[in-house]
């Protein structure tokens, strides 16, 4: 076999596959929740749009880039300004949004989104002006500014081609008026109307900062994994390998020993971000330890918990990133065979991974003499079929066995004994995605984020009375209050909070005298919840409870393989006396045994879907205790008048 | 174990035979190929049907109830067909806390079936999801493949309403 | 290599791989369990059987953990208990409360743990599946509201069986064993041999009670009630009683028979003698003189014949059209017993005892089983509805004289009543065989045919016969079989010469002295002491070859005349057909 220098080889591909540059293009975020929100309707608008005005204009599609809120999402780049994004853009305006944008460089109001990054410099001349009113207070005052600022800068800038723009989202909340000049992004905040002369006179007119309104604070999401995703067309190689992905494969293969490759990992300070935090450096050198003839590591893609996304986005947006991470694992444990185990729900991400396989394979990505480097490896997919419980490790294995996704005891653990009797290595999504960028990066870099013996960064799917849905990529040890307000806005409609419930159905709920806990692995555990895959749902005060624990148990419930008794007929009983408190039936010998098989199914559940399927129940006990005994107490009259204030959405405490 | 005696081959159509035959050759030397064999069946038909079950068993030289051990377990396998408009209702966090039990209930009330059935005409199916990623639109239906977002349970008559107009005028013509 | 440990402060040693569970029992520590069988590979499923190491923040379970050097095992303590009497409880809150109207009332090891823990209160209301009991075979009730969800019958059904008729569908709280895709367990690829009812630890799985059809019959003043009893019964039965396993008690049993009213006690042991001339007869047919195909295969196992008809019928030409010697008795109590006594041949009764649930199918497997003109054989009762009926007659079983059976159908030699175990077909059959085609007695050295002794899976033999060599092999559950058949399937198809000549099938493990209706708790120790009772007695009898016995000799002369032919061929022979399974 002849072999080469594999960083010159990735070099040698990425030349050779380099994506065209064009001068004008259009960008539309193509993942499962653009597409549910419009974005199929939003390209073909696009591409009649192009054809009908013959415009110059390049249609591409790229994975999310997070801001579910905001979808579906457009990108355009036209010729003198920078890429715009765009958010909430219905079929039906696409084509106006598009056409003042590429012919008259024309910022549409009300559907931009501010780039995350600002500026504390004026260097360029401002362009365009970009204003939104983030008080949330009633009467958006953002119309008004914008012909304040227009009138000011007619009287004082009477030459000046300035626009200005109302803006969708400025990444900024609770700040006041928000004022953003671009192209330098520099960015004002609380801006009062005797400010509007100011900044058009100083920043405007004599290219000067004012400090004193000056937005300094940098962004607090730090984008490892999401590094890609949004930037780039999922399906193009060539965009990826521009972008440096399987640049880490490259170097270890070039300068790592496995173990080499390994001991970066571990010094990184990397854990499983699938739920349990297991350190994954440790994993690999489990795997790699045991001798035998054949081994596996696999993807574990079956991502299942209730409101929890980020990994179908990363598999959805950049799917390279993940085979590069599976194809380094392999390396590190010495396995030759990867396999990627997907939700069949996601046929979006299993047709990326597809494309994403086929790609690199074509070019000697996967499959024999990787990188010329003389090392082979080859992946495939398997699908998973609707079952939270293949999650587990050992199910999982068994599901790809083509059996039932029972668990089974461990020992033997999979990285002695897995698929097919062979050492086996598994991994979740954001974990594979995150090796990659440690390997090009090194593990200093990966491990001064974070704190304690929780490094680097996590991604989090933050939903429920939030007031932007998203997902947030921050470093660990960032505290829950700092992920909900300032990054996603704080709460709907200006509710109070009630709680935030991470860890999905294992996990518990952080109340909100607990918000400021800086989110790590320990810290939740010593709350009552678990990191778990990075659900965060955030619950107002008209959230209840005992509903929310049913919530999570209804679904352990219906996701249990059945298996072993204490999981199979805990779950379900305990839900019967959940159902019957909330019906307003239950007494308080209920609780006791609630406890009670809380107690047998934390012990004696053989996997971790039963053991930790209380979690739900007993954090609701330890914070919210008295809605329990509300319901025992207030019997089926409150009941009855629970159910209907819930119904009518109205605050409880407003009716009390 | 040597497939027991099944139906003979000739009581099968041979539109079957062939698609468990191109099946069972693709995957032949795949490891772990039921489950993805499984999948594509249930792609072509839309549900797992019995006679395919029994060819693939023999085909693949396994017990039959090795094949519906797993296509139980699994709640994406379907053994009856579906109806011919599918309502989903995605029951994610977001969409829970955002009141999906209640257009799932007002849903199960019109149409007279349980979340995972069909109707008896067979014109409805109505199942839940665990999250269709529209957290923003919570609470979402998907109908006929179609996300609608942000509905409340008086959404419910006029969506049933418009579907049941399209199949009497398809009918009429 | 061996591993020390300390279980509860004891230091034991065991060696590597041994279970938590079974080196806890090396000092005399017992941990409750209501899945693991001896059987069995562990299941998990029950999660009584959980105890702390270490630390004893993780509660590993003592059935799958295998003790490791150096723990430090704590199987019982407040905590513990607790946790287990609440996993109890669950389990008992999905089963009904039906304790006095189940088939497994007072023999139930949910019942035995339920007393142990002292458990006087239901704190959680009992639901439980509505699912209709399926009886369709006959054989075996399937009661799906008493399942525990232990798997044993499952996989005991697909790994020791390889029948595959029961399978684990559904899941969480709506598993269920049944067969695959809602069909009846006669539908099924089912053979009816009970092994998945010896082996449920609750009533989910049990017999088909025809105690009360035999006590109707008994009180018919228009029956004449007669009744024969299989050779493994009488070594088991002692169980249900509290007796050792093993324990011979064949006078006792035939003076219970004789208290409970049956008016003549027959031994199915005096058909297998008939059995083995006619099988031998069809052996020396086949080998010496290339009448029919070898190898010959036993047939007197009915959950056997069931298999073979279902998944192996093109291998049916090698079957031995010998019926089996339940079936045997029966044609002759109604035809020649009747012609003999003159008692009137249509009022006679047959009920058979056998520790099998499949004997209760073979009564009508194909027409030949009314070759006396009416069903040869009316009821059958396994071991465990004859205790039963023992104990309500008001009999005192254990303090009975012993009595003998009745003659014409009573005797035998200790070749029929090794019929019971599995090897013991061939033993009996080649010590006749050796006579019929050398005209000698196997000399007193070579009586026990040692090689197709013991509860090896597959035992294969070349035994020394004349001038020739037969080459055997004998199996016992059906796992074990379907290598066997592949084999004689590849010769034959390919025209070679059969890798054997005389093939023994038994289905359960052990054969009958493991049946599907014996006494429960089977495991290899109890299956090993029954079958030492048969073998023991053997060797004890002075009678010990079927050619040899008198009232066999007796019934040939006078009423059946040759072997084979005529009577003997009408009366005790049979037929198979292919059975397609999964018709619906």
């Amino acid at each position: 076999m002849k072999t080469n220098d594999p960083l010159q080889e990735l070099a040698r591909l990425a030349s050779e596959n380099k994506p065209e540059t064009f001068e004008q293009w259009l960008r539309i975020g193509m993942d499962s929740g653009g597409i549910a929100a419009g974005a199929e309707r939003l390209l073909s608008a696009c591409r009649k749009l192009v054809e009908d005005h013959n415009l110059p204009c390049e249609i591409q599609k790229s994975g999310s880039y997070g801001y579910a809120y905001l979808d579906p999402l457009v990108e355009i780049k036209s010729k003198s300004l920078p890429p715009v994004l765009y958010g909430r853009v219905t079929p039906e305006k696409v084509s106006s949004v598009t056409l003042d944008h590429l012919s008259a460089e024309k910022l549409a109001d009300d559907h931009i989104i501010a780039s995350r990054q600002y500026g504390t410099a004026l260097t360029d001349p401002t362009q365009s002006i970009l204003v939104l009113d983030t008080s949330c207070e009633e009467g958006d005052k953002t119309k008004f500014f914008q012909s304040s600022f227009q009138d000011e800068i007619a009287s004082k800038l009477p030459d000046s081609s300035l626009s200005v723009v109302r803006a969708l989202d400025m990444g900024i909340y609770h700040e006041g008026l928000v004022v953003q000049l671009l192209p330098s992004r520099v960015t004002y905040t609380n801006v009062l109307s005797r400010d509007i002369s100011r900044i058009v006179t100083t920043s405007l007119g004599e290219n000067k900062v004012l400090k004193d309104l000056l937005w300094t604070k940098p962004d607090p999401q730090c984008r490892i994994v999401l590094r890609n995703c949004g930037l780039l067309d999922p399906e193009h190689l060539g965009e990826a390998l521009a972008r440096g992905t399987y640049r880490g494969l490259a170097k270890a293969l070039a300068k790592n020993s496995p173990d080499e490759a390994i001991r970066e990992i571990e010094e990184s300070g990397l854990r499983g971000r699938g739920g349990a935090g297991f350190p994954t450096g440790l994993k690999w050198k489990l795997t790699r330890e045991p001798k035998a003839d054949r081994k596996f590591v696999i993807c574990n893609a079956d991502e299942g918990d209730p409101g929890a996304f980020m990994d179908r986005s990363i598999l959805e947006g950049d799917p390279h990133a993940v085979l590069e991470g599976l194809l380094i694992a392999g390396y590190a444990v010495g396995a030759n065979k990867g396999y990627f185990y997907v939700r069949a729900e996601y046929p979006l991400a299993i047709q990326r991974i597809q494309k994403a396989l086929e790609d690199a394979r074509q070019c000697g990505l996967l499959g024999e003499n990787i990188l010329g480097s003389g090392w082979s490896f080859d992946a495939e997919i398997r699908l998973g079929a609707g079952a939270f419980v293949c999650g587990e490790e050992t199910a999982l294995i068994a599901s790809i066995e083509g059996c039932r996704g029972s668990p089974s005891p461990r020992p033997p653990y999979p990285s002695v004994e897995g698929l097919w009797g062979y050492p086996t290595c598994i991994n979740n999504v954001e974990t594979l995605a995150a090796a990659p960028w440690i390997l090009d990066h090194g593990a200093e870099a990966y491990a001064q984020h974070g704190t304690g013996s929780s490094r680097g960064t996590k991604v989090f799917a933050v939903t429920g009375k939030v007031q932007n849905a998203q997902l947030v990529e921050v470093p660990m040890g960032t505290s829950v209050h700092e992920i909900i307000y300032p990054i996603c806005g704080g709460v709907q409609d200006q509710a109070h909070i009630k709680g935030v419930q991470t860890g999905g159905p294992s996990g518990g709920i952080i109340p909100e005298n607990k918000l400021e806990t800086p989110v790590t692995y320990e810290n939740l555990m010593q709350l009552g919840s678990i990191m778990g895959s990075g659900g965060m749902l955030v619950m107002d005060e008209r959230d209840c409870m005992v509903d929310v624990a049913a919530f999570y148990l209804k679904f352990c419930v219906d996701e249990s393989c059945g298996k072993c008794a204490p999981c199979r007929v805990g779950g379900y009983q305990m839900l019967q006396l959940l159902l019957k408190i909330t019906r307003g039936r239950g007494s308080v010998e209920d609780i006791k045994q609630i406890e009670r098989i809380c107690q047998s199914m934390q012990k004696a559940s053989l996997c971790g879907l039963g053991q930790t399927a209380a979690n739900p129940i007993l954090s609701t006990l330890r914070y919210f205790r008295d809605e329990y005994i509300a319901y025992i107490e207030g019997g089926t009259a409150y009941a009855r008048k629970r159910k209907k204030l819930l119904s009518q959405g109205e605050s409880l405490q407003q009716a009390s | 174990m040597e497939a027991a005696t099944l139906p003979p081959l000739e009581e099968m159509d041979e539109t079957t035979r062939d698609e468990i035959e191109t099946s069972v050759a693709k995957w032949k030397d795949a490891e772990g190929n039921l489950i993805m064999i499984l999948h594509e069946i249930q792609n072509r038909h839309g549900y797992v049907p019995r006679a395919s079950s029994l060819l693939l068993a023999r085909e693949m030289n396994i017990p039959l109830a090795r094949i519906y051990e797993v296509l139980t377990f699994y709640h994406y396998f379907r053994l009856v067909p579906q109806g011919d408009h599918n309502i989903t209702v995605c029951n994610g966090t977001a969409c829970y806390l955002k009141g999906s039990g209640r257009l799932l209930s007002e849903l199960e009330k019109q149409l007279g079936i349980k979340d995972g059935e069909t109707t008896e005409d067979r014109m409805f199916h109505l199942e839940t999801v665990r999250c269709i990623g529209c957290c923003g639109m919570a609470p979402a239906l998907v109908v006929d493949k179609k996300t609608i977002g942000k509905n409340s349970p008086m959404d419910i008559p006029p969506i049933l309403e418009k579907i049941r107009q399209q199949e009497k005028t398809h009918e009429d013509q | 290599m061996s591993v020390t440990a300390t279980i509860n402060g004891l230091e034991v040693t065991v060696p590597e791989g041994t279970s938590i569970l079974e080196a806890a029992r090396q000092v005399q520590v017992r941990i409750p369990t209501l899945c693991k069988h001896q059987d069995l590979f562990p299941s998990s499923a029950c999660g009584l059987c959980i105890v702390k190491t270490g630390t004893g923040k993780k509660m590993p379970r003592a059935c799958a953990t295998a003790l490791e050097e150096g723990m430090d095992i704590t199987t019982h303590d407040a905590e513990l208990t607790e946790v287990r009497r609440a996993t109890l409880e669950l389990i008992l809150s999905n089963h009904p409360n039906a304790c006095q109207t189940c088939g497994r009332n007072g023999d139930c090891e949910l019942q035995d743990r339920a007393g142990e823990f002292g458990i006087r209160q239901d704190y959680l209301p009992r639901r439980v599946t509505d699912l209709p009991c399926d009886d369709s075979t006959g054989s075996l009730i399937l009661d799906f509201s008493k399942c525990i969800k232990c798997g044993r019958c499952v996989q005991v059904c697909q790994e020791v069986q390889n029948v595959w008729a029961l399978s684990f569908l559904d899941r969480g709280i709506n598993t269920r064993m049944a067969p695959a895709g809602d069909i009846t367990l006669a539908e099924s690829p089912c053979i009816r041999c009970g092994q998945c009812s010896a082996h449920c630890p609750t009533g989910a799985i049990v017999e088909n009670d025809e105690t009360a059809t035999v006590w109707e019959a008994l009180r018919d003043p228009g029956k004449i009630c007669t009744v024969q009893i299989a050779p493994s019964v009488r070594v088991a039965l002692g169980e249900a009683f509290g007796l050792p396993p093993g324990t011979n008690l064949t006078g006792k049993i035939y003076s219970a028979l004789r208290r409970l009213g049956f008016k003549a006690i027959f031994d199915t042991t005096f058909a297998a003698d008939l059995t083995i001339i006619e099988e031998a007869s069809e052996f020396v047919a086949r080998f010496v003189e290339g009448k029919g195909e070898l190898p010959l295969i036993t047939s007197c196992c009915p959950a056997w014949v069931d298999y073979l008809e279902k998944n192996f019928s093109d291998l049916i030409p090698l079957f031995s059209t010998a019926k089996s010697p339940q079936q045997m008795l029966g044609a002759l109590a109604k035809t020649y017993y009747p012609e003999k006594t003159g008692l009137p041949a249509d009022q006679i009764y047959q009920v058979s005892i056998m520790p099998c649930t499949a004997k209760k199918y073979e009564l009508e497997r194909t027409e030949e089983m009314q070759s006396s003109g009416r069903p040869d054989v009316d009821v059958v009762l396994t071991t465990r509805e004859f205790a039963r009926m023992i104990k309500q007659s008001g009999v005192d079983f254990l303090n009975l004289p012993d009595e003998k059976a009745d003659s014409l159908l009573g005797e035998y030699s200790g070749a029929g009543l090794i019929f019971g175990n599995t090897g013991g077909v061939m033993e009996a059959a080649l010590r006749t065989a050796f006579n019929k085609v050398t005209g000698e007695n196997l000399p007193p050295e070579g009586i026990n045919i040692t090689p197709v002794r013991g509860l090896e899976g597959i035992k294969t033999a070349t035994i020394p016969v004349a001038d020739t060599k037969v080459r055997v092999a004998v199996a016992h559950g059906l796992a074990n079989v379907e290598n066997l058949l592949l084999q004689v399937r590849e010769a034959r198809d390919q025209n070679k010469p059969p890798p054997w000549h005389f093939i023994e099938v038994m289905a359960c493990p052990g054969g009958c002295i493991g049946g599907g209706g014996q006494p429960y708790g089977v495991c290899n120790e109890v299956r090993q002491k029954r079958m030492q009772g048969l073998l023991d007695t053997d060797e004890k009898m002075a009678l010990r070859f079927s050619h040899e016995n008198p009232e066999i000799l007796q019934v040939y002369d006078e009423f059946l005349g040759e072997p084979l032919t005529g009577k003997a061929h009408e009366l005790l022979h049979t037929s198979y057909q292919p059975r397609p399974i999964y018709q619906k």
